[in-house]
């Protein structure tokens, strides 16, 4: 049984079924890390004192890691783009690369962690670190989350190609735009948590 | 550049008896991705924690009625650590008010009637094969699955379930014992559920939908899932963040939630401190508001559908229906802290929330007087379906305009937290929502079965239930007026003030005895209606929407020919036709 | 289905080198703007002002990301209307800080 406009669009919409899905499932995001995000406003502003970031965190790594991000966003789309203009081949270096990079910001990250958690300052120890440890770790878990599907795609999903390779192009699309949020969410959470 | 895929013109959806490879057992019926099944899934699980949750409650009845009484027999069934000689420990008591909310609230009624409601009818009703992602869809479930048996095993952990309310106020639940940490991750599941049903609603909605269908002749009930299939995708996150961050103080110690300086039996409780305890209460609430709205829409979408069909008549006010539901939407999610009117909050944040709880009520209101006035003139088919969805409109109507007294902040703080909210929200839930579900039940048990169920035992059933509902909630209005306040273990017996009313506590005590006693005869008939069922055609109740035109029950895809919509929803007795329905997809 | 392969024909290819072009300028202006984000920190601005500006920054570059990567600025009508209200909604949630210090006026 086909479902439709699965792979083709609706003429009304303009859109495919998954593309209107993924947006859903970034709108419910978007409503998950806007209540930390209020609610770290809310401790924040009601705490007698408060540290800035730089003086508890490690900005030159994070820094990294955003360059490190963003450069995954890049190579992302392009992994995209390179399916739209049929080279596979671009597609698996590109998205391997988006893989890798992924992979770099868990490891910086957790450095990070490591180098906190020996000098004892865990998420028990005060508001801050509480709310550095759970935005960063629940980001950190969409970024294993993102590379999961996307090495899903690099690699058994991609037979999908040589089948339906317009289905596959656009579930690469949708994987990107959960991608590219979870880089937004780090946009707005590395200066918030590290620079103020 | 928008979608990498052309514009290609529709295929028509052909219904397959036979597939490509037959599927064996496990993927027919436990992992199937047909909507059909799932729905029937999610609708049995629900039944089966409502039955529970109910019978938790009898169990708690009996403390209420009798405070400090032994139950015979059964009360040596759960041990000393729970009712020692048969009665009830105040923390069992606790066990049992918060997953009696907990359970009906997120594994009994937005199962049924989101999940398996939902599931069963919106494909069926929008003419589609199937949702939009049935894998997804299967998923839903089985994380739905997962939470319940999360919830069902932090009964047996060390302390016992969740014990702070199905509302986890902070710092209480911050402080309770292991079944609280599983009642979070239980949760999670459970959202999660919720948030992949959602999307896959959504979607289904807008793209699946047959050639014709326009959302202005979508069934009232379309209208009443979508909806809150959004409610459902943008208020459930912030519960879902709340949840970590009680997790966290939980387990790695935070204070998320913990201003600092607590003691706890005599000891000050160690933590950094810094944390807010209404943060807990302003995130839960932000959920928990649109999940009231969750509980009511889809009910007020199956009375819509079997009001239409069994006054053989239009819904009157159909357009005024949906831009109220529209609006419901909306509203609901900017009215949260009128659950908070005690906590403190200034004049000018009052005032904000009282007003917008009172704009609330208005779309609810439009709502329900559309569908009064939907009887007028109608040719009324008194069967079980029909009665329960009639019952529902005073039931509702008492729930909602007890709610209004609520809404003012003054008028709440003699009654924030006693039994008047409980007989509030009960009405609204119970003789309202779950009479929806009866009704909706009863009437579409033909479409997924072939069978129809016994009207003398629907009719019995909903005796019963309809006098015995108005025994149990009723008088808890009286006591919730006299001051008595809700979660007290001995009922207020240590207060002079409730003596007054302490007799009604009985009185409710054997209302819900007996209401569990009538529920057995709906149980017997959907039974023994599975096998022995009068078998039904495709259309029994001559309706006019399009799930009616798939065979009963519907084979995988649904329809033989994809259909298409011609016409409103409601054309009931449209002067001139043959028959006193025209259906929506008859040419 | 398969055939809808030969939709994407060398125009589509092209239309994709105009967009890798642009990819490859919003990166850069990503980076500027990350280099500017650090470098503003290293100025000791007031609380207020340091929260404003790396907000605005922020969101600058989230515009880049969603609009270019995530395409939004070319997505159609009900993606828009989607968004605007989850964004309703996000405005209601970012409201309970202000809310709960609030005092009973509005704006503490």
């Amino acid at each position: 049984m086909d479902i439709p406009y699965t792979v083709e669009v609706r003429r009304d919409t303009g859109l495919t079924n998954g593309k209107i899905g993924i947006w859903l499932f970034l709108a419910s995001e978007v409503m998950l890390f806007g209540a930390l995000f209020a609610s770290y406003i809310l401790i924040r502003v009601g705490a007698p004192s408060w540290p800035r970031g730089d003086t508890l965190l490690d900005v030159p790594m994070a820094t990294l890691n955003t360059i490190v991000l963003i450069a995954s966003s890049v190579t992302m789309v392009m992994a995209w783009a390179s399916l739209m203009r049929r080279r596979f081949g671009a597609f698996r270096m590109y998205m391997g690369g988006t893989i890798l990079l992924g992979l770099v910001f868990l490891v910086v990250k957790y450095f990070e962690y490591s180098h906190h958690i020996h000098l004892g300052e865990l998420p028990r120890t005060n508001n801050f670190l509480a709310v550095y440890y759970t935005l960063t770790g629940l980001h950190g878990l969409h970024v294993f989350g993102g590379m999961m599907v996307n090495a899903y795609f690099w690699g058994p999903g991609s037979k999908l190609w040589k089948t339906n390779p317009v289905w596959f192009t656009n579930r690469v699309e949708h994987s990107g735009l959960f991608w590219h949020f979870v880089d937004l969410v780090w946009i707005f959470l590395f200066p918030t948590l590290y620079l103020l | 550049m928008s979608d990498s895929t052309g514009v290609a013109p529709p295929k028509t959806h052909v219904a397959h008896e036979v597939h490509h490879e037959e599927l064996g057992f496990w993927r027919k019926y436990v992992f199937s991705t047909d909507h059909k099944v799932i729905g029937i899934q999610y609708a049995v699980t629900g039944m089966l924690f409502l039955l529970f949750g109910f019978s938790l409650m009898m169990l708690m009845r009996w403390q209420l009625a009798y405070p400090g009484a032994a139950l015979p027999l059964a009360g040596q069934l759960f041990g000393e650590a729970r009712m020692p000689g048969g009665t009830m420990l105040p923390e069992f008591y606790n066990e049992l008010g918060a997953m009696h909310g907990t359970i009906m609230v997120f594994l009994g009624v937005v199962p049924l009637a989101v999940g398996g409601f939902g599931n069963f009818v919106l494909p069926l009703q929008i003419g589609a094969p199937d949702m939009a992602f049935p894998k997804i869809n299967m998923v839903s479930y089985w994380c739905l699955f997962l939470g319940g048996i999360t919830m069902l095993g932090s009964f047996f952990v060390p302390g016992g379930a969740a014990q702070s309310g199905w509302t986890s106020y902070t710092p209480l639940a911050s402080i309770a014992g292991t079944g609280q940490t599983w009642w979070l991750i239980g949760m999670i599941f459970l959202i999660t559920s919720s948030l992949l049903g959602a999307l896959n609603f959504i979607t289904t909605t807008i793209q699946i939908r047959a050639k014709g269908l326009t959302f202005m002749r979508f069934p009232f009930f379309v209208w009443a899932q979508f909806v809150t299939a959004f409610l459902l995708l943008l208020a459930f996150p912030p519960l879902e963040a709340a949840g970590v961050m009680q997790l966290m103080d939980r387990v790695a110690g935070t204070a998320f939630f913990n201003p600092g300086g607590l003691i706890v039996s005599g000891q000050p409780l160690e933590s950094a401190g810094g944390g807010n305890a209404l943060l807990w209460q302003h995130l839960f609430w932000f959920l928990a508001h649109p999940e009231v709205y969750v509980l009511i829409l889809p009910g007020m979408g199956i009375v819509a559908e079997i009001i239409a069909n069994n006054t053989r008549k239009p819904l009157w006010g159909y357009r005024s229906m949906v831009y109220s539901l529209v609006f419901l939407g909306f509203m609901s999610f900017i009215v949260w802290a009128h659950h908070m009117f005690m906590t403190g909050m200034g004049t000018a944040m009052a005032a904000f929330f009282q007003t917008t709880t009172m704009i609330i009520s208005i779309p609810s209101v439009v709502i329900l007087t559309a569908l009064i006035i939907s009887l007028w003139g109608g040719s009324i088919r008194f069967n079980t379906p029909m009665l329960f969805a009639v019952a529902f409109l005073p039931m509702f109507g008492i729930g909602g305009l007890t709610g209004l007294p609520l809404a003012f902040n003054i008028a709440d703080i003699p009654l924030h937290d006693t039994y008047y909210v409980i007989a509030h929200f009960h009405y609204v839930v119970a003789p309202g929502t779950i009479f929806a579900l009866f009704a909706g039940i009863y009437y579409w048990f033909p479409k997924a079965t072939g069978r129809k169920m016994n009207e003398t035992l629907g009719k019995i059933h909903f005796a019963g239930s309809f006098a015995f509902m108005n025994v149990v909630f009723m008088p808890m209005f009286i006591i919730g007026m006299a001051g008595v306040s809700r979660r007290l273990f001995d009922a207020g017996s240590a207060y002079d003030f409730a003596q007054p009313t302490m007799h009604w506590n009985v009185v409710s005590s054997w209302g819900a005895w007996m209401l569990g006693i009538f529920q057995i005869p709906f149980i017997v008939n959907f039974f023994w209606s599975i096998w022995k069922g009068e078998t039904a055609e495709d259309n029994p109740w001559h309706a006019t929407t399009i799930e009616w035109a798939a065979p009963s029950p519907p084979p995988h895809g649904n329809f033989v020919v994809a259909p298409q919509a011609y016409r409103g929803p409601y054309e009931y007795s449209v002067p001139g036709a043959a028959r006193d329905f025209t259906a929506q997809h008859e040419a | 289905m398969s055939d809808h392969a030969a939709d994407m024909t060398s125009d589509h290819a092209v239309d994709i080198d105009k967009h890798v072009r642009i990819y490859i300028s919003v990166f850069v202006a990503l980076m500027i703007l990350t280099v500017i984000t650090v470098a503003i920190s290293y100025l000791d601005l007031s609380v207020p002002v340091a929260v404003t500006v790396a907000l605005v920054v922020a969101t600058i570059k989230g515009s880049l990301v969603a609009c270019y990567f995530m395409h939004l600025i070319s997505e159609k009508k009900l993606i828009y209307w989607v968004l605007a209200v989850t964004v309703a909604f996000f405005i209601a949630l970012m409201a309970l800080p202000v809310i709960t210090h609030s005092n009973g006026y509005w704006i503490a």
